[in-house]
């Protein structure tokens, strides 16, 4: 079968003799292969040599300073963002999957009002949830510009990556894991949660992990809804502290233009992040396959 | 597990799924509260179609149209440069690819969609803005730079998404084409892409909806004065630049008429999604 189906480079050769207009395009999409792999290439590329000599041991300094102009706080901050972000949406958005899958019945009208509501909102540019978080927890919750506003603005942004995913994670589980679980005599929430759940956790893992590369990349959503203000929030009221994350940080510094050296240190952080996110969510979801 | 339990929290699960309707009804009443009023206050056609911004001047106009004219233009460059390229990887991802390259090509797509906006703004900045300066003249803050920089950042989005929808036709189609003597070429632009149209048309929609809501990186390159664009080597401004860039400072009608610029965006969006749904379902 394989030797049958191989041709010989002559034969190709041969064959682009015949239609130059083949040639052509298969010039034509190696062309755009090569641009794009090209692009990547250069853009990390170029970040890595403008970033990596300037990413000094005092950009991690505890203090920001105008002198100083230290991307731990922002670094901290990410992280605390995240981890607010997550514990809002990833609760709701698994909780929704279940329903959509374990307990939704098909053709349900409510279903597709939850279908159509979480296109929608995977649609929406970023800005205009910055826009609604200022209207809505800054101004009318009044909670200020402040980590909380920011922490719940984005995780309604990232819901419906997690619903999604969540979705097909669950999906992927056979129902005979259900119906062994059901004629072992388990009921419908020990099934869920201790048969279904586990085995969908790869890959439900995998959606978090693309969720927290969003909040992490974020900017748009968060200048007018966590502010800009380079410190870590301490005191009892720190979730009521402005914030500025990585992402904003580094537009703020690049905008600045006083620190191009510097934002371009921070986006190898920030380059840095997204790789080990993308490794991550791959190797989550390579486990999923697996079972 | 009591019958007790298994009730409530199916009346959690379901409480969770509503979250979604709940989220995009505040959306949409809060932006629309806040917008629609500054419209009717400006005009309606004053405001989509006035031709001035001068939020400062006395008395102040609010025309929102050359911002509707920026994005609108941006995003067509964006396409153009886009499209191509990433549908041309898509076609080589699905059918020239070996195997081991594909196994380093994929994640690095999704590396390329992986990166923050603002590394990409960063990048057009020190990058292309320079380039076009010393390759066209004027600034290198131009309609231009910002289709080249969108252009490469929606470049995943259509890769992937064709993708998929190439792979998605039936080997038949292609064993078909050659069947009647076709190349391998030929296969697979008349008789496969033909057969993945509306996929392909799915992933160029999906690529409008980020180009046309992509902010930070536009504001970064685009030059953004809010004037009538007037040429591609030209500033131009955005909506989603607008927003950001004047809501720090404004305060009342000025804000409002801010809050109905994203009002304007956002039927954008509902549009572009509308399309996308159409265009799934005829995907099947």
């Amino acid at each position: 079968m394989e030797s049958i189906n191989k041709r010989s480079i002559k034969q190709k050769i041969d064959a682009y003799k015949r239609s130059p207009l083949s040639l052509i395009l298969f010039l034509l999409v190696m062309l755009a292969t090569m641009l794009t792999i090209g692009i990547l290439l250069f853009i990390i590329g170029y970040i890595m040599v403008k970033g990596i000599p300037h990413l000094k041991l005092s950009l991690f300094a505890w203090e920001y300073n105008s002198v100083n102009v230290s991307l731990m706080p922002a670094l901290i901050n990410t992280v605390l963002m995240t981890l607010i972000a997550l514990l809002i949406s990833a609760p709701v958005g698994i909780f929704s999957a279940i329903y959509l899958v374990e307990y939704a019945k098909k053709g349900n009208r409510f279903v597709g009002m939850i279908r159509l509501t979480a296109e929608t909102l995977s649609g929406i540019p970023s800005i205009v949830y910055g826009l609604f978080g200022l209207l809505f927890f800054v101004t009318a919750l009044g909670w200020g510009m402040s980590l909380l506003a920011g922490a719940f603005t984005l995780s309604i942004m990232i819901l419906p990556l997690i619903m999604r995913t969540a979705e097909e994670a669950l999906k992927a589980v056979p129902d005979a894991y259900r119906e062994g679980s059901f004629a072992l005599g388990a009921g419908k929430l020990r099934t869920v949660f201790k048969i279904v759940l586990p085995s969908a956790t790869p890959g439900i893992l995998a959606g978090i992990i693309l969720g927290v590369g969003r909040i992490v990349g974020e900017t748009a959503a968060l200048i007018y809804t966590a502010g800009t203000v380079a410190e870590i929030p301490q005191g009892k009221d720190l979730l009521f502290d402005s914030t500025r994350t990585l992402s904003v940080h580094m537009y703020v510094l690049s905008s600045e233009g006083l620190y191009v050296n510097q934002a371009a240190a921070t986006a190898v952080v920030l380059l840095g992040i997204v790789v080990i996110i993308n490794g991550l969510s791959e190797f989550a979801a390579k486990k999923l396959s697996k079972v | 597990m009591t019958k007790y339990q298994e009730s409530i929290m199916k009346a959690i699960f379901f409480v969770a799924a509503s979250t979604s309707i709940l989220a995009v009804i505040l959306i949409c009443l809060f932006l629309f509260v806040n917008g629609i009023p500054a419209m009717a206050k400006i005009g309606v056609f004053d405001f989509l179609l006035g031709r001035t911004w001068k939020p400062n001047n006395i008395p102040p106009s609010y025309g929102v149209y050359p911002m509707i004219l920026g994005s609108i233009y941006v995003t067509a460059g964006a396409v153009l440069i886009g499209v191509p390229i990433g549908l041309l990887t898509a076609i080589f991802m699905a059918w020239y690819c070996p195997d081991k390259l594909y196994r380093i090509l994929k994640p690095a797509i999704n590396l390329l969609a992986g990166i923050p906006s603002v590394v990409y703004g960063f990048f057009g900045l020190v990058v292309i803005v320079p380039f076009i300066r010393d390759t066209f003249g004027g600034t290198g803050s131009s309609m231009l730079t910002a289709s080249i920089l969108l252009g490469i950042m929606i470049l995943p989005t259509i890769t992937t998404v064709s993708e998929s929808a190439i792979r998605a036709v039936p080997q038949s189609y292609y064993e078909g084409g050659l069947a009647l003597g076709a190349s391998h070429e030929r296969s697979i632009f008349f008789v496969l892409l033909p057969a993945a149209k509306s996929g392909i048309m799915a992933a160029v929609v999906l690529g409008i909806g980020r180009a046309i809501g992509e902010t930070m990186a536009v504001i970064m390159v685009a030059g953004n004065q809010a004037r009538m664009p007037a040429g591609i080597l030209k500033g131009v401004r955005t909506l989603t630049a607008n927003i950001v860039i004047e809501m720090g400072y404004a305060a009342d009608l000025h804000r409002e008429a801010l809050i109905a610029t994203a009002v304007v965006l956002f039927v954008f969006i509902l549009l572009i999604n509308l399309a996308l749904s159409l265009l799934k379902r005829r995907a099947g």
